[in-house]
């Protein structure tokens, strides 16, 4: 199988933006091929992460459309959807296309654009991939998360602050990135004194609703060297998926994706959790950070929450996680947040993270969509 | 409220062409609304989207005489984990046509959990 490299990278600033989706798609592509100092006409395949911009918007074939926009026609296009993991399903389709020998040059670039719709509305096109019997209870993505939240405190005494501290790390981390929608730091007490939305979780439990877009170019190891002096390699990268309907899950506080998507990642790359220096974990809600961290073996179930109140995964912790501020801060628009993911560990490796900058040569990027139904992990190391 | 059964005894709520357990296709059916529940789980939601009451109180409920689980509405705000409830039935749980979902798609009845004194 083909070595396969990343060489490029880009993101939009997150927020409210008046750019649609097609727009948005092109500003980060555009960024990305000028990053890596490579012509539109040297793509092969051109992969976008998208959920839903013919719900949102009522605008599909977008790949074409940016294929056209980016001057990459003739390149083979392909939209993947895989709800709030269609970025890291793109990551590894992207991957794909390279180490099989199929594209030599292969573009990325996840998007969404949401912020034109009400809470509610945005809510329920995300909601709509539940099942009827869920979602004719009107079960929302946070529900399942104030659902899982209780089970997780009850079952593991973990104080109620734990969740709270993770939402003030990642917004004080988002603070340093220029690309977040939210950079300011917020307190303990603001968190744990916010508005209920999903009970016992609040308001800054959850990611806002964002627009934005994120690219990433890949291509084979040989090819990358052309280009670069330094590079990213993809070393391990795996996909996997739980149960639909989220009750019937034995233990709901173990994320099955998680923990397949990530052993096999891990077995792919030869590494174990011990290696990796910096992660970036889906923080939808907080308690997916736990969740997460948990299922990739960085700590044993019912754990991640002492470390978390260590500042174990602060920025200046042993293992960093979300030093992009996550979603929690940086925004999620839904496709472009598992390219976002791997922009900010690329950036990281290669040491251009700026005020952000962490001491890693191995990072970890772990994208979940619906409620961990689908999962993507992917392990990226510095040459 | 129908639960659906494989040869090997797996239940499903809800019924899967095939038991997510063990593969075998579910050929029988089960119904629920006599039995009464345990609450695992619940919460109130106060950003509920387009046709759903709010706020809305659901918990995830474990049967009692049956190896199974469901998620639903409750008829209260008041509900703790380790409450006995039973099925309620209600012949609109949320407005079908409110949201983004084909109303014809989907069933718009079901069950409410109502705590058992």
């Amino acid at each position: 199988m083909t070595e396969v490299a990343i060489i490029g990278a880009s993101m939009t600033r997150f927020g409210e933006r008046e750019a649609w989706v097609n727009e948005l798609l092109a500003e980060a592509g555009d960024a990305c091929l000028d990053d890596a100092g490579v012509a539109p006409a040297d793509v092969e395949h051109l992969y976008v992460s998208n959920m839903a911009s013919g719900e949102f918007e009522g605008t599909t074939g977008v790949p074409n459309a940016l294929a056209h926009d980016l001057g990459a026609v003739p390149a083979y296009t392909q939209r993947v959807d895989q709800t709030s993991s269609s970025g890291g399903a793109g990551v590894y389709a992207a991957w794909q296309s390279v180490a099989s020998g199929a594209s030599e040059m292969t573009l990325l670039v996840g998007g969404e654009k949401m912020t034109h719709r009400t809470t509610g509305e945005a809510t329920d096109v995300i909601a709509s991939l539940t099942h009827p019997v869920e979602y004719k209870h009107g079960v929302t993505l946070p529900s399942f998360a104030g659902l899982t939240a209780r089970t997780y405190l009850n079952e593991y005494d973990a104080p109620r602050e734990s969740l709270a501290e993770v939402a003030v790390k990642n917004h004080r981390n988002g603070v340093d990135n220029p690309h977040a929608q939210f950079r300011r730091e917020i307190d303990t007490e603001t968190a744990l004194n916010s508005p209920l939305v999903a009970d016992p979780l609040r308001l800054y439990d959850f990611c806002p609703i964002t627009d934005g877009s994120a690219a990433l170019l890949f291509c084979p190891v040989e090819v990358a060297r052309e280009h670069a002096d330094s590079f990213v390699t993809v070393s391990g990268v795996a996909g996997a998926t739980d149960t639909h309907v989220v009750h019937e899950r034995t233990d709901p506080t173990t994320m099955r994706g998680v923990v397949e998507s990530g052993r096999e990642a891990f077995d792919r790359a030869g590494l174990s959790p011990d290696d990796v220096d910096v992660a970036e974990l889906h923080d939808m809600f907080t308690i997916l950070e736990f969740l997460q961290y948990e299922g990739l073996g960085f700590a044993d179930p019912g754990t991640a929450w002492q470390d978390a109140m260590d500042g174990v995964t602060a920025r200046d912790g042993a293992l960093p996680v979300n030093t992009s501020g996550g979603l929690k801060s940086k925004g999620h628009p839904l496709g472009a947040s598992g390219v976002a993911q791997v922009f900010e560990i690329y950036r990281q490796l290669l040491g251009d993270a700026g005020e952000r900058q962490v001491d890693a040569d191995v990072g970890l990027a772990c994208n979940v969509g619906g409620f961990g139904n689908c999962v993507t992990t992917a392990i990226m190391e510095v040459r | 409220m129908d639960a659906g059964e494989c040869p090997n005894g797996h239940l499903s709520y809800p019924p899967h062409p095939r038991c997510p357990e063990c593969g075998e296709p579910q050929s029988e059916s089960v119904d629920l609304t006599d039995d009464t529940a345990t609450v695992v789980t619940w919460t109130t939601s106060y950003a509920t989207p387009p046709g759903v009451r709010e706020p809305n109180t659901m918990a995830i409920v474990a049967f009692d005489d049956h190896e199974v689980r469901a998620l639903g509405q409750a008829t209260t705000d008041d509900i703790e984990v380790g409450d006995t409830v039973r099925p309620v039935y209600v012949d609109e749980v949320r407005e079908p046509g409110a949201g983004i979902r084909e109303p014809d798609s989907q069933e718009w009845d079901g069950y409410r959990f109502e705590p058992v004194e």
